[in-house]
């Protein structure tokens, strides 16, 4: 794992850039904890609509909030939500992916059926009725579990992808006819194959949920007493920020949306460029030659394979 | 060559109803789950709707106790779930949504039918542009990768691939629409419609920002996976014997880079039909296009139940016999599955 990560950090400039990014966004996170008002206490502390100024890093709101503490909190709720949804989402297509790519048969027929149906079905309109429905007693957690429940179908299919041109490998035969378990085949042999995968996933799980919870928050159908990058900009939308010549309200938490989303599809570029065989082969010709002197190449080949 | 003509019943066997079986599932699994949704929440529309009437004005009892039975009846929430999924079934058969509640008593199906040709106009128009120019651009920046302007190219779209729809509309409306105005901010049209240059423009003119902020997006997703097809693709061996051979580049990348890389993209066109989808419904909604989206909007704000479910029913619907159709034409453009 860790190593992963250095090779990632020395080969690739867009993961690189996308976990730097991240980073602030992580400062901002926990800058939330050190915010000098409570999080449902935001309204009515400072002055109205004050431009960005020494007092006021990103400037006020109408309704007498300061935006760069609004923020802190903002990035902390969307990160939340987002997180419980890739992790209930993840959860579902993980397995369901990698149980219907080991049992195959009627089960991994009628899986995949449901599967193909459930791409095929445009979730935003689903996510509006429930939430239109549930309006008002939609709380963070619940919209978290709501994306994660109708995120789950495109993954599963490429784990169960992987899990079945993972078992037609050789070192698989190999592992099978020399007796290994089959449990210990799937977690000694496949998982370390399948991690690098769902880290990618899970980035792009990330990006579905982000862009989810704004566009839900800004139809009015999250809790919009919470702060999120979303409901900031509800808000601003509402109190017509833009119009009456108060750009950032609205400006502030539509480029932190952006940068989040950014950050997180670098990272996800490099880790594609780090899965890809051929790229990898490039590197690998790079690294070998970089430290060739002091270690046995063909050690050095396995590090940078293991995932 | 041993190619035996293949026989139209195999094509029929093997694709055409293994798919159509697909679609009668898609369909199946998504009306079920809009019916079951508003039924498993612990929140009654019908006690909802009442409490937003009685909240303004004291109403008789007894006036209440009916308005409940005949909200029960608009609801379909008479009887057992399952003769509610019976009637519910038997009513979508006769297109019969309910009515509107925001605007009581025009029906749901009169209302979604005003709407959707802006939709499907503005999706047409962005999926065509959209497709054809991914497709093409990323075949050519595939093909000339270490050129400056190809990896420019792939930077620019790279930063605008993630962003969410949302935000491209919001962003092009600010800088077009507000600060510099050339576009109109909202609306779908002026005029008398009809098939006159003057409507005709004005429909070009309002849609423009909508299609664009649709376009930006779609066309980066289908960059992105064109080019990496073409990566793969220009690796073959038909390439570099091309190459060779000296064929013009111009007709390599046309005639065959992009003609294989192009083959994937139609399967994948019709499984991203629900986003793009999706997409335009924001789109529509952020530039008060007079389409679905902007209808379902108001029907969030007025919370008209009925016609948010006669959305959700259609879109399911609507996408799954959409990509049915594409899937349905592929063996038209290859070759491999009407030979099999």
């Amino acid at each position: 794992m860790l190593t992963t990560i250095r090779d990632l950090f020395r080969f690739s400039p867009s993961f690189r850039f996308g976990s730097l990014i991240l980073m602030v966004v992580a400062a901002f996170v926990l800058l939330s904890a050190f915010s000098p008002y409570e999080e449902d206490r935001l309204r009515r502390k400072v002055k109205r609509n004050q431009p960005p100024s020494a007092d006021f890093v990103f400037g006020t709101t109408s309704q007498g909030q300061d935006v760069f503490w609004s923020l802190t909190f903002a990035i902390r709720n969307t990160l939340i939500i987002s997180g419980i949804a890739v992790f209930i989402g993840r959860g579902i297509g993980v397995s369901l992916g990698m149980i219907s790519g080991y049992l195959g048969g009627i089960f991994d027929r009628a899986a995949q059926s449901i599967v193909e149906s459930v791409i095929v079905v445009p979730r935003l309109p689903l996510l509006i009725l429930i939430g239109s429905i549930l309006r008002g007693s939609l709380t963070m957690f619940t919209l978290g579990i709501l994306i994660g429940i109708l995120d789950w179908a495109y993954p599963s299919k490429r784990y169960r992808a992987q899990v079945l041109s993972l078992r037609e490998r050789d070192f698989t035969h190999t592992a099978v006819f020399s007796g290994m378990p089959s449990f210990k085949i799937v977690l000694r042999e496949h998982l370390p194959f399948i991690i690098p995968f769902l880290l990618a996933d899970v980035i792009s799980g990330f990006l579905f949920s982000i862009g989810i919870e704004v566009t839900l928050s800004y139809l009015g159908l999250a809790n919009l007493d919470s702060p999120t990058i979303g409901t900031m900009i509800y808000w601003g939308n509402y109190y017509q920020s833009i119009p009456a010549g108060r750009p950032w309200v609205m400006v502030v938490p539509m480029v932190t949306a952006i940068l989040m989303v950014l950050g997180f599809y670098l990272m996800s570029v490099g880790l594609g460029e780090y899965l890809d065989p051929r790229k990898r082969l490039v590197r690998l010709t790079a690294h070998a030659s970089d430290e060739a002197d002091e270690d046995d190449p063909r050690k050095e080949k396995e590090d940078a394979w293991a995932p | 060559m041993g190619e035996t003509k293949a026989h139209p019943m195999n094509l029929l066997r093997t694709y055409i109803l293994p798919r159509i079986l697909q679609w009668a599932l898609v369909i199946f699994v998504g009306i079920s789950a809009t019916f079951l949704i508003p039924r498993l929440s612990p929140i009654n529309p019908v006690d909802e709707m009442i409490g937003r009437m009685t909240a303004f004005a004291s109403i008789d009892p007894h006036a209440v106790v009916s308005m409940r039975e005949s909200a029960t009846a608009l609801f379909g929430l008479e009887g057992t779930l399952l003769e509610q999924y019976g009637r519910f079934w038997a009513r979508l058969f006769t297109g019969d949504l309910g009515v509107s509640f925001g605007n009581f008593p025009r029906p749901v199906s009169d209302i979604i039918a005003a709407g959707l040709p802006w939709t499907i106009g503005l999706l047409s128009v962005a999926i065509l542009i959209s497709w054809v120019s991914g497709v093409f651009l990323g075949a050519l920046a595939g093909y000339f990768h270490d050129r400056r302007w190809a990896q420019f190219l792939e930077r620019f779209v790279v930063v605008v691939y993630p962003i969410p729809y949302l935000i491209i509309a919001f962003v092009l409306i600010f800088v077009f629409a507000w600060w510099l105005k050339w576009f109109p901010l909202v609306g779908g049209s002026r005029g008398q419609p009809g098939l006159t240059w003057d409507y005709i423009s004005t429909l070009l003119y309002f849609g423009f920002l909508p299609a664009l902020s649709l376009v930006i997006g779609s066309t980066a997703f289908r960059f992105i996976m064109a080019k990496s097809l073409t990566t793969t693709e220009i690796a073959s061996d038909y390439v570099q014997y091309a190459e060779l051979a000296a064929v013009p580049k111009r007709k390599i990348i046309l005639f065959y880079v992009a003609r294989n890389t192009m083959l994937p993209q139609v399967t994948d066109l019709a499984l991203s039909l629900g986003a793009l989808f999706e997409g335009a419904l924001i789109t529509e909604v952020l530039f008060a296009y007079p389409g679905l989206g902007f209808v379902l909007y108001n029907a969030i704000y007025n919370a008209d139940y009925n016609i948010i479910m006669g959305i959700t029913l259609l879109s399911i619907a609507g996408i799954a016999t959409a990509s049915l159709i594409i899937d349905l034409l592929y063996p038209i453009f290859d070759p491999r599955v009407r030979l099999r």
